[in-house]
């Protein structure tokens, strides 16, 4: 028999960067918070031995226990989807702060051109140049209407980053908080080659401080130490923003605010029309709550999000036969795999050395910022050099071909380990109608509910970016003085094994119909007024960006959904 | 040399070992050979002195009694240390998986939740998979490797008639390669996804922190001018030179109680 615990203005499932903002901004206005999380409490504190690269990035200390709950994966509908036994192309976050904790902390605006994609592709191209199948929309939201709130994220984590940024995207109404990270001598022949073919490099914006930082909240932080240990790992300084040291402190301190760790939800109490509470399960103990509230905020990762809404049966499910519901369109990840890497004889770079977030990049074949009449592929990617800190287990640079183990291998590994700059494209993924989430009908998770199961593959679209961009990063690798250079220009067919990107989207997507997407431009879901959806399950389609900027936008722009609702009720828009 | 002589008490009683032996056979020692002794042969010259002086304590001084076996027989150990010795040689870049201890580290990863697949999902069923969807078998990892290591000495006495830490490198180095083809067929061992495991962690255990049992004395750091585990880079990011360090590892940051 489940518990029901006393009624609150709000419960918020998930405490990552969608959680803790939102927590933090509603208990600000005075409101009644209980933020859930499945995973433990955690802070700077408990990464006093964080630079351990066995235990944190290739044991993963900081992500989902998988025996308990995974994914499963299958390219196409033809195939049997199995699950993700162990971990490989993405990492779910787990714990306080979620995602937000062992991400890079680099930090772009998606462009103008991403929020109205679909119609910007028709105005220049015409219709005939979206091909068949791909599910192209417009996400029912400008750039200037999301600007204030990439602010409000910018100065509440204290982004850094060049105060003049170039033309080709969003304008900023107020510059970064704080100045750009160092600039490498790596970075240096990185932007010079660039610059030489006419290409407008910046430094990547980033939530490592470039500088000690008091947000407008009043939380202090210290600057960036470059120690190399970001991604997969929490940051011991608290320099690399996380929900941990910025927005759950502001929250906590509010007095109206309650965290409950160890609480895995498994469903939303609802009528069909509106939600009256979510159900939980404390995992230690296994007893059953009820947290009854006035509003329900989904604010976990994807999978999560779009996981709970189709276990609780809420919303439409997706039926891609017949192309109609809403909960499981849009599955979109990151296409990598354009690259040049530039191999050096004659010096050596300190590639130990760097920060998640540290490095420089652009965006002259990203969105539209170029011609696409002849090209057979939409979008395009963000173009870096990064130097966040190259670790010895998982970083083995050979030649292509040569030996994977042996004397000669060793040689190879162990003489290029600072010898190699690397170019590389984050491309943008688009939607298809064949690419969704739903729910696995074999499998599940140690409560005995459905696992969700992932369809998706690479598109010749996907092989057309790739090969596009990869000569671009050969362009400018070829100027960088290296010895020689070697270009990665092939993608195949979607492989879960290989680490390639925490960069996963859809599902729960953004628009301004009802009948293909699931929330309006408030988060809200269009289904139940009462239940706000937020993260980068929204997207719907991924830029050629790390998604976390927009994400924040989101949460931001959620808090003030949910204080309009709480004030006047009724559909938002 | 410089290396070496870091501030840890083992390194004092090398130095010490380094004296006596240098003194022992007087002026015949030249800097190279101590070079020699000091990067390899350091345990087996003390074999020799072992004799010598037994029972005291300055007789071993490269003993550490925090090594020994918590998973692996006393073959399966002696067999894995050949191999990852093949995979990751000694050269003259420094010491290869052998001295860098790296047999140990496996044997104590197959004795963690990583060997028993604790956080892995390993709820049936379980179906034939393609490529593209990864590992779907049953076997935990330290099934999988203690098979494998099996299948392997019994590969070597079917194709040499000798087992395999009796082969010679080039034979040795065949009798990976059919694995790694997955050209063995031999007790239901995915020789391939065996071989792929065995050279994930042989590469883990001579770069992992050295607390895991490999990557002895950080040699493995040292050879890639890696510097461990700095807690600051701040005012060296953004130099022009390559900056080389001293590593650090994690014991260098604990706080004893």
């Amino acid at each position: 028999m489940a518990n029901t615990l006393p009624k609150v203005n709000v419960v918020i499932v998930g405490m990552g960067w969608v959680g803790g903002i939102i927590a933090a901004e509603l208990t600000k206005a005075g409101h009644q918070v209980v933020g859930i999380e499945r995973g433990k409490s955690r802070g700077t504190q408990d990464y006093y031995h964080v630079h351990d690269e066995l235990r944190y990035a290739t044991r993963y200390e900081l992500m989902q226990d998988l025996s308990k709950e995974t994914v499963t994966f299958r390219n196409t509908e033809k195939m049997r989807a199995l699950p993700m036994r162990s971990y490989g192309s993405f990492l779910l976050g787990d714990g306080l702060g979620g995602a937000g904790v062992h991400w890079n902390g680099q930090y772009y605006r998606f462009l103008p051109y991403d929020f109205e994609i679909y119609s910007k592709t028709v105005e220049r191209y015409g219709k005939n140049k979206i091909p068949e199948g791909m599910t192209l929309r417009d996400w029912g939201i400008t750039y200037d209407e999301l600007e204030p709130y990439f602010v409000k994220y910018e100065q509440m984590a204290g982004i850094s980053g060049e105060k003049e940024v170039p033309a080709n995207i969003g304008k900023m109404s107020v510059p970064y908080a704080t100045g750009p990270m160092k600039k490498t001598p790596a970075m240096k022949l990185f932007e010079d080659s660039a610059k030489k073919l006419g290409y407008h490099p910046y430094i990547i914006p980033s939530a490592n401080l470039s500088d000690a930082y008091k947000n407008p909240d009043g939380i202090e932080r210290a600057a960036c130490q470059y120690c190399g240990y970001c991604e997969r790992f929490g940051c011991e300084y608290g320099a690399k923003a996380d929900p941990v040291v910025t927005v759950l402190p502001v929250a906590l301190q509010s007095g109206k605010f309650e965290l409950r760790t160890h609480s895995n939800v498994t469903g939303i109490i609802h009528d069909g029309k509106k939600a009256s509470g979510v159900k939980y399960v404390n995992t230690p103990t296994g007893e059953e709550f009820i947290q009854p509230a006035d509003v329900v905020i989904l604010a976990g990762y994807v999978f999560t999000n779009v996981r709970l809404l189709l276990l609780s049966k809420l919303g439409q499910p997706y039926d891609p036969k017949s192309d109609t519901g809403s909960i499981g369109r849009n599955y979109a990840y990151q296409v990598n795999g354009a690259s040049t890497a530039a191999f050096y004889e004659d010096r050596e770079f300190n590639m130990a050395m760097g920060a998640g977030a540290l490095g420089s990049s652009l965006d002259d074949f990203n969105g539209d910022n170029f011609d696409h009449s002849s090209l057979k592929f939409l979008h395009g990617a963000n173009i870096r050099f990064t130097q966040t800190g190259l670790r010895p287990i998982q970083y083995q640079p050979v030649p292509a071909g040569s030996p994977k183990w042996g004397k000669e291998f060793k040689q190879n590994s162990i003489h290029n380990a600072n010898r190699v700059l690397a170019v590389a494209g984050q491309g943008a993924s688009m939607p298809y109608r064949h690419h969704y989430l739903d729910l696995d009908p074999e499998y599940k998770d140690a409560l005995g509910l459905p696992l969700i199961r992932m369809t998706f593959d690479f598109e010749e679209q996907d092989v057309e970016l790739v090969k596009f961009i990869a000569q671009k990063t050969k362009e400018i690798a070829d100027g960088m003085g290296a010895t020689k250079t070697e270009i990665h220009d092939t993608i195949r067919q979607y492989n879960i094994v290989p680490y390639q990107s925490t960069h996963n989207t859809g599902g729960t997507i953004m628009g301004s119909d009802p009948k293909t997407s699931v929330v309006n431009n408030y988060l809200q879901m269009w289904d139940a007024e009462n239940v706000f959806i937020c993260g980068a399950s929204n997207f719907a389609h991924n830029s050629g960006y790390n998604p976390t900027a927009t994400v924040g936008a989101f949460a931001y722009r959620t808090a003030e959904g949910v204080e309009k609702y709480l004030q006047k009720g009724g559909s938002l828009v | 040399m410089a290396n070496e002589q870091s501030q840890k008490p083992q390194d004092e009683s090398r130095r010490r070992f380094l004296k006596y032996s240098g003194t022992a056979i007087g002026g015949v020692v030249v800097g190279g050979v101590i070079g020699g002794i000091v990067g390899s042969s350091l345990k087996k010259s003390e074999k020799e002195e072992a004799p010598v002086e037994p029972g005291a304590p300055a007789a071993a001084p490269d003993r550490d009694y925090n090594q020994a076996l918590m998973f692996f027989t006393q073959d399966q150990f002696l067999i894995t240390e050949a191999a990852s010795e093949r995979l990751f040689p000694k050269d003259d870049l420094g010491p290869g998986a052998k001295e860098l201890g790296v047999a140990f580290f496996i044997d104590h990863q197959m004795n963690s939740a990583y060997g028993m697949n604790a956080r892995d999902y390993m709820m049936p069923p379980f179906y034939a998979s393609e490529a593209s969807q990864g590992y779907q078998l049953t076997f935990k990892r330290r099934e999988l490797l203690a098979l494998g290591l099996d299948a392997l000495n019994e590969y070597s006495n079917n194709t040499y008639k000798k087992p395999f830490t009796k082969l010679t490198g080039e034979e040795q180095d065949a009798v990976l390669t059919a694995f790694e083809n997955n050209d063995v067929k031999l007790k239901g061992v995915p020789a391939a996804t065996f071989f792929n495991l065995l050279l994930s962690l042989t590469l883990e255990g001579a770069y992992a922190d050295p607390l895991y049992g490999g990557n002895k004395n950080m040699a493995g750091w040292k050879m890639r001018n890696y510097p461990g585990n700095q807690m600051s880079y701040y005012d060296v990011i953004d130099k022009e030179e390559f900056v080389k360090m001293e590593p650090l590892s994690l014991h260098d940051h604990l706080e004893l109680g």
